[in-house]
C-alpha cells in the first residue's frame, strides 16, 4: 500500500571507470558531495539511508562499514541503515528499497546510495565464478559472460542465425552514445563492422558485446509528496516499481531466447501504472545491457518488438537517441558497469531524463522513462517508471 | 605500484572452505562414484529434477522418489569459451546444458571430443538435440567432475 507518493529530488554521480585515484570511501564521498552540492537540503535533513554493493568485487566484505561515514550515518544521533545486495539488480534493489521506505509513510527523505570498485579484482570474472553454487556448476565457470553467451546461443538457434550482426549494432550504438556522457567509462568510437571483427570471449559473445569492469558511486535522494517540491521544483515522480524472481537453476522452463520473467514483470508494471502502449507512452529506456544480446531480448520482453524480432528495431534505428524508442542514450551498461550500483545509475539516468537534466545525452520531451536491471543467474529483474507528472492515470 | 601518482596496494584473499553437500547432493555424488546419475521426482508436477534438490521450486513440496537418469542425453544449448580466465580450463572449451534421458531439466557441463577451433567447425557437430553421453573420470572423488565431460554419440 502506497501511503505517500515518492519523487527523486536529487542525483549525485561520480565519473565512472578506472578510479585508481580514489579509495572506496573517497568514491562514496564524491557522489554524496555532488548530490548535496546541487540540492537545497543537507545530510542532516535525511531520515534514513539505503546502501548497496555486490560483495566481494571490492575485496572487502561488507564495505558499508568503511563507507558509512561518507553517507552521514555516523553524524549526530546517527541514521537507520539498510544494506541490500542482489547481484546485478543490487542498484535497483537500493532504489526500490528507498522507495519502499518513503512510500510506506515511515520516512520523508531517504538517501539511496551505492559504491562499487570492479577494477580492483585483478580479474573480475573470478568474483563472478564464486557467485555460482560450489557443488554443481562452479567447475564450468559459468559466470556472467557465459550466461550472456547462453542467451545469445539460444537466440541464434531459435530465431536468427545472423544475430551477431545485430549484436554488433548494439555494441556500436551504445558506445557512440557514451561519447556524449561525461560520467561514462568507455569512450569508444566503434562501428558495427569493427564490433563484428572483435575476438570471441565466449561464443557468440565477442569482446565488444561485453560490458567493461568499472568503478563508480551513485547517490539518489528520494522524498515524499509532502516535501519533494520544496527540495526540487520539478522532481521525477516514481510512478511504479516492481521486482520479479525466477529459479536459480537453468532448467528448461527458464527463458533463454525469450526473457519470460522480464515480460511478466513488464506486463505487471504497465498494468499498475496504466501504461497500455509502452511504445507510445514511454519516451526513453535505460536498460541493463551487460551484453549486447540482452538489449535485444529486453526490446522483446518490454513490448517494443515481437518475440524473435527485436533485432528489427536496429535495422530501423528505432532505439538510437533520435529514434522512436531511445534505449540507453547514456551509453548503458555496455559502456560502464560498476555492477552493484549500475542499476541505481539506470534509475538515476531515467530520473535525470524526466527532470530534463541529463546533459548532452538528454532526449527531447521526456515525460516518462523506464529503468531496468537484471541480476543473479538471469533470475532477477527490477523495473521502475519515472514521470514528470505526479499521477499518470 | 602507482597509477598517475596514486599508490595501489596489492592484496589477496586466500580463504579455505568446506561446503556441506547436503542430503540430496550427497546421494547424487555417491551415485556418480558408481557411474550412476540420479534425479528426483516431484510428486506434484511429476518433473524429474536433476541435479536433485530437497524441494521442487514450482510446487513447493519435497520430492517423492529417486530416479536414475542418463548417462545419455541431448544437448539443449551450448557456448564455447575462447578466452583464458584465471582458475578455469585452457580455451577453447564448450559448456553445454544437457537434458539427460529421463530428466525434465538440464545440467551444466563440459562438452568435449569436438573440434572447437572455430565456432564454424563446432557448429557442424553441435546443435540443439544432438545426442550426448557422459564420459566418466577414471578416478572418482564424489564430485561433479566424476563426469569428466559429455561427448557426442557417434551415429551411423
Ligand atoms: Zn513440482
Amino acid at each position: 500500500m502506497v501511503k505517500q507518493d515518492v519523487a527523486v529530488v536529487g542525483v549525485g554521480l561520480t565519473k565512472m571507470g578506472r578510479r585508481y585515484d580514489s579509495n572506496h570511501s573517497e568514491l562514496a564521498w564524491e557522489a554524496i558531495k555532488e548530490l548535496f552540492d546541487k540540492t537545497t537540503i543537507w545530510i542532516d535533513d535525511v531520515d534514513a539511508v539505503v546502501y548497496g554493493t555486490m560483495d566481494p568485487f571490492d575485496g572487502i566484505a561488507s564495505p558499508e562499514r568503511w563507507d558509512s561515514s561518507a553517507y552521514g550515518i555516523a553524524r549526530g544521533a546517527g541514521k537507520p541503515l539498510v544494506k541490500v545486495t542482489t547481484g546485478g539488480t543490487t542498484g535497483m534493489s537500493i532504489a526500490l528499497s528507498a522507495y519502499y521506505h518513503v512510500a510506506s509513510g515511515l520516512y520523508d527523505i531517504v538517501l539511496a546510495v551505492g559504491t562499487q570498485k570492479v577494477t580492483e579484482p585483478v580479474e573480475a570474472q573470478e568474483v563472478l565464478n564464486i557467485a555460482v553454487d560450489p557443488l554443481f556448476d562452479r567447475h564450468t565457470g559459468v559466470g556472467a559472460i557465459a550466461v550472456g553467451a547462453i542467451q545469445a546461443s539460444a537466440y541464434y538457434f531459435d530465431y536468427n542465425k545472423k544475430i551477431e550482426e545485430y549484436m554488433a549494432i548494439v555494441a556500436s550504438k551504445n558506445r557512440l552514445n557514451a561519447l556524449r556522457n561525461p560520467y561514462s567509462h568507455l569512450k569508444l568510437k566503434v562501428t558495427p563492422e569493427e564490433a563484428l571483427m572483435a575476438p570471441y570471449l565466449i561464443w557468440p559473445i565477442k569482446l565488444l558485446d561485453s560490458c567493461p569492469s568499472s568503478d563508480g558511486s551513485v547517490a539518489v535522494l528520494m522524498a515524499s509528496d509532502k516535501v519533494a517540491r520544496k527540495i526540487f521544483d520539478s522532481p521525477a515522480w516514481v510512478s511504479a516499481v516492481d521486482y520479479i524472481s525466477d529459479t536459480y537453476w537453468f532448467c528448461c522452463n527458464k527463458g533463454l531466447s525469450f526473457w519470460n520473467s522480464l515480460a511478466i514483470l513488464a506486463r505487471r508494471l504497465y498494468r499498475k501504472a496504466g501504461i497500455s502502449d509502452p511504445k507510445k507512452q514511454i519516451d526513453v529506456f535505460e536498460l541493463y545491457d551487460a551484453f549486447t544480446i540482452q538489449e535485444i531480448l529486453e526490446y522483446e520482453a518490454l513490448g517494443l518488438a515481437n518475440k524473435g524480432e527485436g533485432w528489427k528495431l536496429l535495422e530501423e534505428e528505432a532505439t538510437y537517441p533520435y529514434g522512436d524508442y531511445p534505449v540507453n542514450p547514456s551509453g548503458g551498461v555496455l559502456s560502464t558497469n560498476p555492477v552493484g550500483v549500475t542499476g541505481l545509475w539506470r534509475f538515476a539516468e531515467a530520473a535525470l531524463q524526466v527532470m530534463d537534466n541529463a546533459g548532452a545525452h538528454q532526449v527531447p520531451n521526456v515525460d516518462i522513462a523506464l529503468a531496468h536491471a537484471w541480476g543473479g543467474a538471469l533470475q532477477f529483474h527490477a523495473l521502475a517508471l519515472l514521470s514528470r507528472e505526479r499521477k499518470l492515470c | 605500484m602507482e597509477y598517475k601518482g596514486y599508490m595501489i596496494i596489492p592484496g589477496k584473499w586466500e580463504i579455505e572452505y568446506r561446503y556441506a553437500a547436503g542430503e540430496y547432493a550427497t546421494k547424487f555424488f555417491k551415485g556418480l562414484m558408481e557411474e550412476k546419475i540420479y534425479g528426483v521426482k516431484c510428486p506434484s508436477c511429476r518433473r524429474v529434477i536433476v541435479p536433485p534438490r530437497k524441494f521442487c521450486e514450482r510446487c513447493f513440496v519435497e520430492p517423492s522418489e529417486w530416479i536414475e537418469v542418463g548417462p545419455k542425453g541431448e544437448l539443449v544449448n551450448f557456448v564455447i569459451v575462447y578466452r583464458k580466465f584465471h582458475g578455469l580450463p585452457d580455451p577453447p572449451y564448450a559448456i553445454g546444458l544437457i537434458k539427460l534421458d529421463g530428466a525434465d531439466d538440464s545440467i551444466l557441463h563440459f562438452i568435449s571430443e569436438v573440434d572447437l577451433s572455430s565456432p564454424y567447425r563446432a557448429l557442424k557437430v553441435l546443435k540443439p538435440g544432438v545426442k550426448l553421453e557422459a564420459v566418466w573420470a577414471e578416478e572418482k572423488k564424489g564430485m561433479i567432475l566424476d563426469i569428466k565431460y559429455f561427448k557426442p554419440i557417434e551415429t551411423g
